[in-house]
């Protein structure tokens, strides 16, 4: 791990238990609940710090390795703090073959992050999706759920500026 | 709403519906699918609310949201009934106009749809060539209902093909008519629905499974989440008669979590449903019992494979076994357990109410029916587009999709998703069905196509599909997870220009082994995207390794800018926007790219105004020499004053 992810993840904020079982108890506490409930707390955390993990392994009674490669598994969830804006470009082959890795190239250069990462001062997280389903639009990024579609490379700077 | 204990009370309940509308009404319905809420649709859509109450009409005219209607390129759509009036690009400062005039009954001509070939504007959504040539059997309610109201869907006769079901039919019956339709499987592999269904109510045990696969992982495809978020009754009364039909009481809906409101939509559906009675105990009082649990998936493409979904309910990470004994016998809980793709479920309510014959009569012999599509990538229409099977590429293409965009040249079509293929133009008359795009070297998939035009690399592509598949394989079995990588390598040394004489060979012999070998069908197809390239478009591999040249200009190694001395005229516009500050000059002093610093991110070609046209984007050639500092100065000639 970078030390800059190390650092992030020592200012994020670490949910206490009774947050978790908020969660764990919409369940009851069923071993087979385990993707729903990983996928819940990271909507509430926005990631799944170590001790989110452990209180699940705990209370469901499944071995913490199994509840980490689930974790790890899962593109949806992250082992890593998010930024406070999160940045989705869709790289599926619509937004491909009309010039999304120009527009990607041009994210990570402007951020100096790669997909994937959160930037230094918390404030994008870069994430790649395989397709968000509007691919009239493509290329399109989705910005804290706002679409911005027809992109040109030219334009990213300007839009990201708006996000504080 | 009251619970429905008879199937006499649910046609009771429809003649009600009918009745609360006034013949005549006007309804403004405006498109809430997931394409046109990208274009801000529900700003649209609150608009509207605002201004029919500020103009006092909420008695005259009804709003309503609904499904995907498809034409996602012109969206926010709004269709204005009963007449059906289509107005596209709807902004919010159009709807003032939209309301007051739909209330005299009057048009807003600047919003309807022009017909870029014969430049005339078109009233009704029907007459729009998008549509005109599709058939939009499981497609077409999508615009007639509010999805998050199951009233919209029982006026329609929804769940009276369910009504017949349950109380005029056998399941083996059930099965039978299903067998008789042909119906084949929407989801990929196109294996005939009643055969597995028949397999499945006969295999050991008690306890079954009915499942949704709504996991639509292709990327380029999303037919199955419109149907999903634009008529989610649809495909549960089709879940429900196979549960019938299978002897389930179970079912499952499996839908990724990046549709959200595929979701929301599903489990108000359920809700719905179950107050009415049409889900959970005693369905209509028939004594049959069902109830459906939705399991969202987290971001995994593998986990779409049948095995592979089924572990995922389970709560357990979501990759394929090895199906000796298949999923029908020991699937979910190693118990029977039948899986359907979205689409496929959707079909089944259509089958029963109007007949196997009726349906077998659509399509071709061999694939009955429709089959929507996702038209996307370099295509003037994106949107989805239903039609029978065995229409042609060409005509999907060109008659319903408006050909290619900004009049480029047509190069291939790539279906199937990352388990497909690219068919080329000189078979674009082929028909789409099962069997020949199989024969093509492509496949059928999920229902995915994507466009591509001359300015595609092949190579790129087909460096594009392994990618993702390197990416989305498990891991599991060492032929996928190591044949995808080396492939892999291989492209993309191609497409860096580090090709080598003999990598055809190579990645042909890699692709038969991944093929044979790997344990699910990621693995076993995908060596399709490569050789499907290989086969059709040799000379552009050629291109790369031989002469270290990208033909359509897209392999970032392979490229070089220049800028052209003669046409610039220092307008500092690339100067400017250039992120690596490779590009020397000034007022007045003609700019010149430095090879050294540049990054070839193309943003220099991309804003040099059309009127210069400056900049030249080069492969497989040196680049010219740049201009000596001395001759860079432009001398303006000054205009008499």
């Amino acid at each position: 791990m970078s030390p800059k992810t190390t650092k992030i993840m020592q200012i994020a904020n670490q949910p206490d238990d009774g947050e978790i079982d908020r969660i764990l108890y919409t369940y009851g506490g069923d071993k087979s609940s385990l993707i729903q409930i990983l996928l819940d707390a990271q909507s509430t955390f926005h990631w799944l710090p170590q001790n989110v993990l452990r209180r699940i392994s705990e209370q469901l009674g499944i071995a913490l390795s199994e509840v980490y490669r689930t974790a790890s598994f899962y593109k949806a969830l992250s082992l890593v703090p998010r930024g406070r804006h999160l940045i989705r470009i869709c790289m599926g082959t619509a937004c491909h073959v009309r010039g999304s890795p120009r527009i990607l190239g041009k994210i990570e250069q402007f951020l100096n992050i790669r997909a994937g990462e959160t930037t230094r001062d918390m404030r994008f997280s870069l994430e790649r999706v395989n397709c968000l389903g509007c691919c009239a639009l493509g290329p399109v990024i989705v910005v804290d759920g706002e679409a911005h579609g027809n992109l040109t490379p030219a334009e990213v700077e300007g839009i990201l500026n708006r996000y504080e | 709403m009251t619970r429905l204990t008879t199937s006499s009370q649910l046609n009771l309940l429809r003649k009600e519906i009918l009745a609360r509308g006034e013949p005549g009404r006007l309804y403004i319905t405006i498109c809430s699918g997931t394409g046109c809420r990208a274009y801000a649709s529900e700003t649209v859509r609150a608009a509207f609310a605002q201004e029919i109450e500020k103009q006092c009409l909420e008695n005259k005219i009804e709003l309503k949201g609904t499904g995907c209607h498809g034409f996602c390129e012109k969206g926010p759509l709004v269709v204005i009934y009963p007449e059906g009036i289509l107005y596209v690009q709807v902004k919010v400062q159009d709807v003032s106009e939209i309301v007051t005039q739909t209330i005299h009954r009057k048009i807003v001509e600047r919003l309807l749809f022009v017909d870029p070939l014969s430049g005339e504007k078109i009233l009704h959504e029907e007459d729009v060539p998008f549509y005109r040539h599709q058939y939009r059997l499981v497609l077409g309610n999508n615009s007639r209902i509010d999805p998050k109201r199951i009233e919209d869907y029982i006026a329609l006769d929804g769940y009276s093909a369910l009504a017949k079901v349950l109380f005029e039919m056998s399941p083996e019956e059930v099965i039978e008519q299903v067998k008789y339709s042909n119906l084949r499987g929407r989801g990929g592999g196109g294996f005939p629905t009643g055969r597995k269904w028949e397999e499945c109510r006969h295999a050991p045990g008690t306890i079954k499974y009915v499942m949704v696969n709504a996991d639509e992982g292709d990327p380029g495809a999303y037919m199955d989440r419109s149907l999903l978020e634009g008529n989610p009754h649809s495909v549960l009364e089709g879940l429900t008669i196979g549960a019938y039909a299978i002897g389930a009481h179970e079912g499952y809906i499996y839908v990724r979590q990046e549709y959200p409101l595929a979701v929301e939509n599903v489990n108000i559906a359920l809700d719905q449903a179950r107050k009415l009675g049409l889900l959970g105990q005693n369905i209509l009082g028939s004594g049959f019992d069902f109830d459906v649990k939705v399991h969202r998936g987290a971001g995994a493409f593998v986990s779409g494979e049948s095995s592979a979904l089924m572990t995922a309910l389970e709560g357990k990470v979501g990759e394929p076994r090895p199906k000796y004994i298949h999923t029908i016998v020991s699937g979910l809980w190693n118990r029977p357990s039948n899986l359907n793709n979205v689409e496929t479920w959707a079909n089944i309510p259509l089958i029963i109410n109007r007949g196997a014959a009726w349906f077998a009569s659509i399509g071709t012999k061999g694939s009955t029916g429709t089959k929507i599509f996702s038209l996307v990538g370099k295509v003037t229409n994106t949107g989805l587009v239903e039609v029978p099977m065995g229409t042609s590429l060409k005509d999907i293409i060109y008659k319903i999709g408006g050909g290619i965009l900004n009049g480029k040249k047509f190069k291939a079509v790539q279906t199937g998703g990352p388990s497909g293929g690219c068919i080329p133009e000189r078979l674009i008359d082929s028909p789409v069905d099962f069997d020949e795009l199989t024969r093509l070297g492509s496949m059928m998939g999920s229902g995915g196509m994507i466009v591509m035009d001359e300015d595609t690399c092949m190579v790129d592509t087909a460096r594009y599909f392994l990618d993702f598949l390197a990416e989305e394989s498990c891991g599991k079995c060492t032929p996928c997870r190591e044949g995808i990588d080396q492939m892999l390598a291989i492209l993309i040394d191609i497409t860096e220009g580090k090709g080598e004489l003999g990598d055809l060979g190579l990645l042909e012999e890699i692709a038969e082994v991944t093929q044979d070998a790997s344990l699910c069908a990621l693995g076993q197809t995908a060596a399709n995207p490569v050789l499907s390239t290989i086969q059709y478009f040799r000379d552009e591999y050629k291109a790369h390794i031989d002469e270290k040249r990208c033909p359509a200009g897209v392999c970032k190694a392979l490229l070089s800018f220049y800028i052209e001395p003669e046409k610039c005229r220092a307008c500092l516009r690339c100067l400017k926007n250039c992120p690596s500050e490779a590009i020397v000059g000034g007022k007045n002093q003609i700019h010149v790219i430095d090879q050294e610093k540049c990054i070839r991110c193309g943003i220099c070609f991309d804003v040099c105004p059309d009127k210069f046209r400056a900049v030249l984007k080069l492969s497989g050639v040196p680049v010219p020499p740049s201009l000596p500092v001395e001759g860079r100065t432009i001398i303006r000639k000054r205009t008499a004053s």
